[in-house]
């Protein structure tokens, strides 16, 4: 474009599509000015330092014009914030999530709330209060859980990135069954203020992205410490730009083959056999670990989360915010208040966590149950940072099974919750996980490859996704009544 | 008491922390004297998402609380949430600290019983809740529920004693030794009234000689110190009389009733809470450094008992002086500027210069302080060295009780110094006596009966006469003149029966001239009432 024909529309595209930046365009007027108004003198004052700085400013703003939708058990200042739930229906922060801020602050446009499961305590997206959300490769089965509404929304191109959440898996395995990218960062690498509890030891904000770049142009925003979020690292991010295109020489991945013995599809192990393969034909040094108890993590994380849980929902009470039941009479007392506001606010899966959670925290329950979960929850742990010794990141699918079809599980919590079996331990340790597309399956059904890495090395995870990518003969597939 | 039975009594005590800002948000802690309401914001009315951040200063506090009372430090502790429902908790949850309490295992002595030693279980940080204001209905209207979140998050720190006091009298002992610690490192306000320092309990009784514990009953809403001791001496008789009954006392909460003077039972031991409590997910765990814990020693002051002690010796105060000068620590620390202002002196003249200035701080300067509200003696307008000068010159007599104390409300209300005021209001020496006059004529004619009085043979009404001329013109004993006049009246005071008070002053006037010319124009001097003062007899002085 030459520049005596610029005009609005043309800079305007031109700087979004990044063919120039702002300060080059101010500088060419600036330049213009000066050589020009010598003989003209149209102007009395030219702002050269102030226009220069403020087109920096513009320019440093990492996600500017950049559309995302944000799932809705994230805080969104005057914004209806439900987390899928009656309970919280109408209910409008008078905050932002920290998250939300940043997003905002690097010039993110804010498309929209995402469905999820109630509270985040699901897996498909059926648990709900407003209806199920559907997987775009298949608009029978779920898209995953809970942050389906975003996987979906990223996979069917309402957004190019959206922001989940990750309590036992809740974006990576959405992420998977839909096709997309799905982070959990590090618990502590994103604040988690204005994010609605679940199980706050598991919580953790994170990208949906198509490529592997974008996540981490969006992990960038998202990250870093934050004075509300005591549980936040105080450590700022590396710059995780300069990781691509990702080299995997001497990357070393470890697989614990044991865990994927039973109840996997074979379809899942084929295509997670496929991309091992492909890492190793760039370099990568595949080998074994051994995580002997992770076994045990599903049960751990089915106490520890509800647990949790339990005490987070207390707050929904009626009394200060969201749905109050109308008691008839003036005999009702607050007891009977706070019954019925619950009973009527909360669904079936919330209601079976919280009873679940108050259990296993009783008197008399307490050692036997939530302190002897946690106590694995550490062995799990230690199984991890022994396997980090030898190896930089571990991969596993990241569900036992593509997408199931919409009410296949929802009478069966059992089935759906051993589903969680190789999410969860990245919760229960805090590490950092991916998921990758890994392809689909002959009912072009979405496959995710899952790797966890070392507390805080979101960034090997990153390089080792974007090598997949880059080989990966699926990366340009979409949903084809999406595409 | 019945002397069969041994009472035993623990404590736990509520202290609210006087920190700038709430335990886990950033609104101003200040709830007091605040409109219902303003001082919330996300995270203390529990929003949904909002998330807790430990305030440092309130954990220093708690530090030094537990220094205060001899306590060991945690190195690492950490939060806990204590579950249970109801509206005045925002989130549905307390979060409190469980079984890792910031300090443990400390003592505290009480005051003047050297021979007992409390025992302090733990010291440990949690948070205030909302305060409810239940509105009743009227007319068979159903009432209502006011709430205010000011309160809600406030810092609270709960001191939990072992089961070692024995009486009432220990108990009250500890309650207001306990408050004057708080006050003293300046960590509350510690006052029972206004809710920021509540005192529930726990008594049982035993055999006396037995190691065993009864079971204990909790005693809650008790207010005031007043009604602690109330509710305690309730309760230790209830609990003796069922067991001589023959009853088994039963582990229950009761409430104290201070209107009627009885505890009621609240909560049985079978409904008592299940709190489950567990870790605070939301904040890690708290490492406590060696040396915030040595810096904060070095920063306590010297805590009430030692520093009364120190008065005693240092000064000779009598331990009465000491202990009410020692008992506000701002107090103490003033009294101290007062006497080092002055210099050395002798052992004996510094000490009873000590006295005299524990009796002005204890005397008019608390009345003057408790009648305006000020709480701090240093927010007064009186410097201490300023003080010095006046109870100085009080002491060497060169003002009188009532001259003094108008002087010293002066320098109260205008922060003006002492030589000044005294210059000024002319209260060192009337030696114009030409002030005495007026005066003199209106303590005549306002007090006709004491004239009469006297006149009648009731020798003590010169007395009152004379101290009102002299309470209206702050005359000072040191008035030569006022003086003699005065000694005159006890040696000459009879047969002037019949006289006017105006004979009287001659007569008075005479005794001390020795010569009646000379009294007529001195009482004339004196009083300037010439023209009234006429002896109605000349021959009955000689």
């Amino acid at each position: 474009m030459a520049p005596g024909a610029w005009t609005v529309t043309g800079i305007r595209a031109a700087v979004a599509g990044g063919d120039l930046s702002a300060r080059e365009v101010c500088a060419h007027y600036l330049d213009r000015i000066a050589a020009t108004d010598g003989r003209l003198h149209a102007f009395t004052t030219v702002l050269r330092e102030a226009a220069l700085a403020r087109a920096d400013e513009v320019d440093a703003r990492p996600l500017l014009g950049v559309p995302i939708a944000v799932k809705d058990v994230i805080c969104t200042r005057g914004v209806p914030t439900t987390a899928g739930s009656r309970i919280l229906a109408g209910y409008r922060p008078p905050y932002d999530a920290t998250v939300v801020s940043r997003l905002l602050d690097a010039g993110a446009v804010i498309v929209g709330k995402t469905n999820c499961d109630e509270f985040a305590m699901g897996s498909s997206t059926e648990h709900s209060a407003y209806g199920p959300t559907r997987n775009p490769w298949a608009l029978d089965r779920i898209p995953g859980g809970s942050s389906g509404g975003a996987a979906a929304a990223v996979a069917a191109g309402q957004a190019p990135a959206s922001i989940g959440t990750d309590t036992g898996g809740s974006i990576r395995q959405p992420a998977a069954l839909c096709g997309v990218v799905g982070l959990k960062p590090t618990y502590g690498r994103v604040s988690r203020y204005g994010l609605l509890a679940f199980a706050s030891s598991l919580d953790q904000i994170g990208p949906l992205t198509w490529t592997v770049a974008d996540a981490a142009a969006v992990l960038q925003v998202l990250a870093g410490p934050d004075p509300r979020d005591a549980t936040a690292s105080t450590e700022p991010p590396p710059d995780l730009s300069r990781l691509f295109p990702g080299n995997v020489r001497g990357t070393r991945i470890g697989v614990p083959r044991v865990a994927l013995a039973d109840g996997v599809d074979p379809e899942v192990l084929d295509a997670f056999g496929a991309a091992l393969a492909m890492l190793s034909d760039r370099g990568a040094e595949v080998c074994d670990v051994d995580l002997p108890h992770m076994q045990y993590a599903v049960p751990v994380y089915y106490l520890v989360a509800p647990a949790e849980a339990s005490s987070n929902l207390a707050r929904y009470d009626g009394v200060r915010y969201g749905h109050r039941a109308k008691l008839d009479g003036a005999a009702a007392g607050v007891s009977e208040m706070y019954a019925r506001t619950r009973s009527e606010g909360f669904g079936a899966e919330v209601k079976r966590r919280i009873m679940l959670g108050t259990y296993a925290l009783s008197a008399g329950y307490y050692d036997a149950y939530y302190v002897h979960a946690q106590r694995v929850r550490s062995l799990i742990r230690n199984d991890f940072d022994r396997a980090f010794a030898a190896v930089d990141a571990v991969a596993m699918p990241t569900t036992p099974t593509p997408a199931f079809r919409i009410g296949e599980r929802i009478d069966d919590p059992l089935a759906m919750y051993l589903g969680d079996v190789f999410t969860v331990s990245a919760n229960l340790t805090g590490l950092p996980a991916i998921s990758l597309p890994a392809g689909l399956t002959q009912a072009r059904l979405p496959i995710g490859f899952q790797l966890v890495g070392r507390p805080f090395d979101e960034a090997t995870l990153l390089r080792i996704g974007d090598a997949l990518e880059r080989d990966a003969p699926w990366s340009d597939e979409r949903p084809p009544a999406f595409a | 008491m019945d002397t069969q039975y041994e009472t035993v009594i623990g404590l736990e005590v509520h202290v609210q922390l006087r920190t700038h800002s709430k335990m886990f948000c950033s609104c101003g802690a200040d709830y007091q004297l605040m409109p219902p309401n303003t001082r919330v914001c996300p995270v203390c009315l529990a929003l949904p998402g909002t998330l807790p951040v430990v305030n440092s200063r309130a954990v220093e506090d708690a530090i030094k609380i537990g220094l205060a009372l001899n306590c060991k430090v945690a190195e690492t502790t950490k939060f806990d949430r204590k579950n249970y429902a109801y509206p005045d908790l925002m989130k549905g949850y307390q979060i409190s600290q469980y079984d890792v309490p910031i300090c443990y295992d400390g003592y505290m002595d009480l005051p003047g019983d050297p021979s007992s030693r409390i025992g302090i279980e733990r010291v440990h940080m949690e948070e205030d809740v909302a305060r409810l204001i239940h509105i009743p209905g009227q007319d068979g209207e159903a009432g209502h529920t006011l709430m205010d979140v000011n309160r809600a998050g406030v810092p609270l720190m709960e001191v939990v004693s072992r089961p070692d006091l024995r009486t009432t009298d220990q108990v009250e002992a500890y309650i207001s030794n306990l408050q004057m610690i708080i006050r003293y490192i300046d960590v509350g306000t510690a006052n029972m009234e206004e809710g920021s320092f509540r005192c529930d309990a726990n008594v049982s009784i035993r055999p006396a000689g037995s190691t065993k514990l009864g079971a204990k009953v909790e005693i809650k809403n008790m207010n005031r110190i007043r009604a602690v001791t109330r509710a305690l001496e309730y309760e230790i008789a209830r609990q003796t009389e069922d067991v001589k009954a023959g009853n088994r006392v039963v582990q229950e909460t009761r409430g104290w009733d201070d209107e009627v003077g009885v505890t009621v039972s609240q909560r049985s031991k079978e409904d008592a809470h299940d709190y489950r409590y567990f870790p605070e997910p939301d904040l890690p765990p708290l490492r406590i450094g060696a040396s915030l814990v040595d810096h904060i020693r070095s920063e306590l002051p010297e805590l009430p008992a030692l520093r009364k002690d120190r008065f005693q010796q240092s000064w000779g105060l009598p331990e009465y002086d000491a202990a009410l000068l020692t008992s506000s620590r701002t107090t103490a620390d003033y009294f101290e500027q007062v006497v080092r202002s002055v210099g050395a002196m002798a052992k004996g003249e510094m000490s009873a210069f000590a006295k005299e200035t524990a009796n002005w701080l204890n005397g008019e300067m608390a009345r003057h302080m408790n009648n305006d509200g000020t709480t701090n003696v240093f927010d007064t307008r009186i410097r201490p060295e300023n003080l010095a000068v006046l109870v100085g010159r009080f002491g060497r007599r060169e003002l009188n009780n009532a001259g003094a104390k108008q002087v010293f409300g002066e320098m109260y209300r205008s922060g003006a110094d002492a030589d000044d005021v005294i210059e000024q209001q002319g209260l060192q020496q009337v030696s114009d006596t030409s002030e005495l006059d007026p005066v003199a004529d209106e303590v005549i004619q306002a007090n006709p009966s004491a004239v009469r009085d006297y006149l009648g043979g009731k020798k003590t009404a010169v007395r009152f006469l004379v101290g009102q001329v002299m309470k209206a013109t702050r005359a000072l004993e040191a008035e030569p003149l006022m003086k003699e006049l005065f000694e005159y009246r006890f040696t000459e005071g009879n047969g002037l029966a019949g006289h006017s008070f105006g004979n009287l002053f001659i007569a008075a006037m005479s005794g001390v001239t020795g010569n009646f010319e000379q009294a007529v124009s001195e009482s004339s001097r004196v009083l300037k009432v010439t023209g009234r003062i006429v002896p109605s007899t000349l021959w009955t002085f000689g």
